[in-house]
């Protein structure tokens, strides 16, 4: 048994000690915009924020969670796809089958939470996600373009929620 | 990327979702359809009057027009452009379109009205686009038609813009949502009376207009296949013999069965043991702790080094056959003043997409049910119908959205088989199953591996004597559909070297022209990666078409134009793509290009790639500029958006294989498959240079230029030509 705050709901989940987060939110809590991709924190499709830090879910057991920690996944990123990094995705037609989205999302909100106007070098290192339709050259104007708008509002928003 | 400097131009989608559900469950009442989730709604009650106007077009009271999609949508942007093409003639109001995918069981039941659901090919668009075309044309006229009846005016006095019928002499409107009830009970017009529209007045169709299913994919609220739930669901996941070819002995059972939440450990073929558990999570981790025995059978000593003698051997043997055949190539090399001969190789890779192998399987008395992700539907329920056992009309499969196809999800529906084999087991019960990472590297149908001698020859001014291309190599057919294979030719091993126009012609002509297949086969299974055979056979052309050049002491460029003069087309996207990067004009120091052309899909394509080599071998691609001229284009940004993927998912091969040691896939997960990321991906400049004179394809076309012109570029910049792949056998490495 576990307790987690999720999205700001805590939620108990009925797992053994070295579940991955990322089966405790998929299988138990029932929120299933955080992928499943490789199981090995290489592909970063499980990206979640933990206490306002990106994290790969799928290699981090549910042990790991202490009380008090908080979780945000894609679902609670904003109550209607108006974070700005949602809505530069929109404006440029970011995803193609869009499986690997929510993680890309997911760090691209963590990165501008610590750089509000990063670099292209500062992208290509926190942005490690895979993503196999190639989206890459949108992903990386579309956080330019997220970082361009009203942004740092946001950003405080999400912390909050997180 | 044309609207992304004016994004305030796209419609709003925010509030518009792509419809599964509701859509399906309005047109359920109307067609009798089994809802895609099982469920009966009120909302289903409630839609009573949405009217179903052709098998394309559904209307709604409040005028929103459902379009039906017949073709799987993999984020290759499919859905939107057909969506585009019905809306072009039905000339409704885009804001008011939504989307709705068919069953193969609907498609079943109507005869087929829907034609082909397969998705491959790059055919999503170009070879249903005159049908749904006339679909919207047909529907906008029985709407039209309905109006003037009920005004008792003749139809010819109405004009319609954006779903809203006027009569201008009597001053009367109405709108689609009106009329459609008594659209729907007219005769369709006669398909002779039907006129498209000219490309040039298309007003939807053709614009670079915003996807309609990007919105659920921001929020996690879009459900792929391995997303789903449903009351009493189990999950399950397998592992086959990781040696192809081997079979399992036995495996013990008593050592997982009381682990938590285990229900059933099951032998569900010769060689695959599954493990069925309340969660997916428990199901895998029992699996892993399975103590199995597998007899590896007879190829458990092959390994990488064995497979590339055995395609050696077909680079000089009699067994090849000639497909090409001009002149007498050999001979003219032989007598040439300079000649140049060089060995190629590309290893197998992976499809490897982002969301796993995965099926749900329903399997109740009087039906069988399966929801997944596939690019072929009616193969899904050809293979659901005979592992389950009941008759095709008593299947159903729901078409889920993929992430990720690539060729992977289309022919062999191996997914299907274990799905229901596990199913089986529990009657009336559904049943997930998802394969782990590590199981969908090991049990691809991976792309041939392939190697080619390349001979040519030059004269004492440089021009071309002769070129002899000899591939060896995989034969995809051999593996998946033998009856293809016409006298024991397997002509589709030289995509792309073909002589014929239209589909994959070869680019260049000369009076000393050979190109020959020898079939080289291992037993890893093989089947179509996104541009198949036209990607080492790009690689084969155009890296040694520089080295000739190199050897003529010729521009690259201008070389492969004095060969084109019979190929306007391929001629035409070479020239726009060096145009537009400027071939020829000085580069920053250190930065040099390469170029390709080739074509596939019905597609000319032409790339420039500007790359710099670092003393390590470090190799930065820094920009790549493409033409292609796919003929018409329905979406130009989704067509970007196809070109910029293409050079991901070919620029990983740079990087990448899938090899073998002791019968097995060396390359089990992310951490040794490396896929390429944002700090790899260049730059990329896209024209679309069309010529409006055919319909070719978009998804796949691209990507045989792009590691070509890369390669040449990194011939360009280090003086040698890389001829094997990945990057890593050169001591290259991609940054």
């Amino acid at each position: 048994m576990a307790q987690l705050n999720i999205n700001g709901r805590n939620y108990e989940v009925n797992v053994e000690a070295d579940t991955p987060l990322l089966w405790a939110i998929r299988e138990q809590v029932g929120l299933t915009g955080t992928k499943y991709g490789c199981g090995v924190a290489q592909c970063g499709a499980c990206s979640i924020h933990l206490n306002g830090e990106v994290v790969r879910s799928c290699a981090l057991p549910v042990a790991a969670i202490k009380p008090g920690d908080r979780i945000t996944t894609i679902e609670g990123l904003s109550k209607d796809s108006s974070h700005p990094v949602q809505k530069a995705w929109a404006a440029i037609d970011v995803p193609q089958c869009g499986y690997c989205q929510s993680g890309q999302i997911m760090a691209a909100v963590a990165l501008l939470a610590k750089k509000p106007k990063p670099t292209d070098k500062d992208i290509d290192e926190a942005m490690t996600n895979i993503c196999r339709c190639g989206t890459y050259h949108r992903i990386r104007a579309a956080v330019h373009m997220a970082a361009g708008g009203k942004f740092a509002a946001a950003v405080t928003a999400d912390q909050q929620n997180a | 990327m044309n609207d992304l400097m004016n994004p305030g131009q796209a419609p709003k989608i925010s509030r518009r979702k792509f419809l599964v559900g509701g859509a399906a469950a309005g047109s359920g009442l109307v067609l009798g359809f089994h809802l895609p989730f099982g469920i009966g709604s009120a909302a289903a009650q409630g839609a009573a009057a949405d009217a179903e106007v052709n098998i394309w077009v559904v209307v709604k009271p409040d005028d929103t027009c459902v379009i039906r999609i017949a073709r799987a949508e993999m984020g290759q942007g499919t859905l939107t452009g057909l969506a585009q093409l019905v809306a072009e003639e039905l000339e409704c109001d885009w804001k008011k379109v939504s989307t709705e995918q068919i069953t193969a069981g609907q498609n079943l039941a109507r005869k087929r009205a829907w034609g082909v659901m397969s998705t491959a090919g790059s055919r999503g668009i170009r070879e249903s686009q005159d049908y749904v075309r006339r679909g919207g044309a047909a529907a906008r006229m029985m709407l039209l038609q309905a109006a003037a009846n009920e005004w008792g005016v003749p139809v010819g006095e109405l004009r319609v813009a954006n779903g809203v019928i006027t009569h201008s002499g009597s001053g009367r409107s109405t709108s689609y949502g009106k009329v459609a009830g008594a659209a729907a009970k007219l005769t369709p017009p006669d398909p002779k009376s039907i006129q498209l529209k000219a490309v040039k007045d298309w007003k939807i169709a053709g614009k670079g207009l915003r996807r309609l299913d990007t919105a659920d994919k921001l929020n996690g609220a879009k459900v792929y296949a391995i997303d789903l739930k449903m009351p009493g669901m189990l999950h399950a996941t397998v592992k086959d013999c990781p040696v192809y070819g081997g079979k399992l002995l036995s495996f013990d059972e008593s050592k997982v069965i009381g682990m938590p939440g285990v229900k059933r450990v099951m032998k569900i073929n010769d060689s695959t043991v599954a493990v069925v558990a309340d969660t997916w999570w428990r199901a895998k981790k029992a699996l892993d702790a399975l103590p199995i025995v597998w007899d590896e059978g007879p190829h458990a000593k092959v390994n990488s080094a064995s497979i590339a003698k055995h395609l050696e051997s077909g680079l000089t043997s009699s067994d090849a056959f000639a497909d090409i055949d001009t002149g007498d190539a050999p001979k003219a090399i032989a007598a040439s003043a300079k000649k140049i001969e060089a060995v190629y190789s590309v290893p197998f890779t992976s499809h490897t997409t982002m969301e796993p192998m995965n099926c749900t399987v329903k399997l109740s008395p009087d039906k069988s049910e399966i929801w997944i992700p596939t690019q072929n539907a009616e193969a899904s329920l050809a293979a659901l119908s005979s592992s389950s056992g009941q008759p095709l009309e008593k299947c159903e499969v729901y078409v889920m959205d993929l992430g990720g196809g690539f060729g992977r999800r289309i022919g062999n529906q191996d997914v299907v088989r274990q799905g229901v084999a596990i199913a089986k087991a529990f009657p009336g019960i559904p049943v997930k199953m998802v394969w782990s990472r590590e199981e969908d590297q090991a049990h691809d149908f991976y792309r041939p591996i392939a190697q080619a001698r390349m001979a040519a020859g030059v004269d004492d001014k440089g021009n071309l004597t002769g070129l002899h291309i000899r591939v060896s190599g995989q034969s995809i057919n051999a593996f998946a559909n033998p009856a293809a294979i016409k006298d024991g030719k397997d002509r589709r091993q030289l995509q792309g070297l073909w002589p014929q126009p239209h589909d994959a012609q070869f680019g260049y002509t000369h009076a000393n022209l050979r190109t020959e297949y020898a079939m080289r086969n291992t037993h890893l299974p093989v089947g179509p990666w996104r541009g198949v055979n036209t990607n080492q056979n790009g690689i084969f052309s155009e890296c040694f078409m520089d080295e000739v050049a190199k050897l003529a002491g010729r521009d690259p460029l201008e070389f492969r134009r004095a060969l084109m003069s019979e190929r306007p087309k391929h001629l035409g996207v070479l020239n726009a793509a060096a145009e537009k990067a400027g071939w020829g004009k000085p580069l920053p120091k250190g930065v040099f290009r390469g170029i390709a052309q080739f074509m596939g899909y019905g597609s000319y394509s032409a790339a420039v790639a500007e790359v710099s080599v670092s003393a390590k071998g470090e190799v930065k691609v820094h920009r790549c500029v493409f033409a292609l001229d796919c003929g018409n284009v329905v979406n130009p940004d989704q067509t970007a958006a196809q070109i910029e993927g293409s050079v991901a998912y070919g620029m990983t091969t740079l990087q990448s294989e899938i090899s073998v040691a002791n019968g097995r896939i060396v390359e089990t997960n992310f951490h040794n498959f490396r896929v390429m990321k944002i700090a790899e991906m260049p730059k990329v400049e896209v024209i679309l240079p069309v010529t409006g004179d055919f319909w070719g394809g978009v998804g796949e076309p691209t990507i045989c230029v792009v590691v070509p012109a890369i390669l040449n570029a990194i011939h360009a910049a280090t003086g040698k030509p890389v001829r094997s792949l990945p990057l890593s056998k050169q001591g290259l490495t991609l940054v």
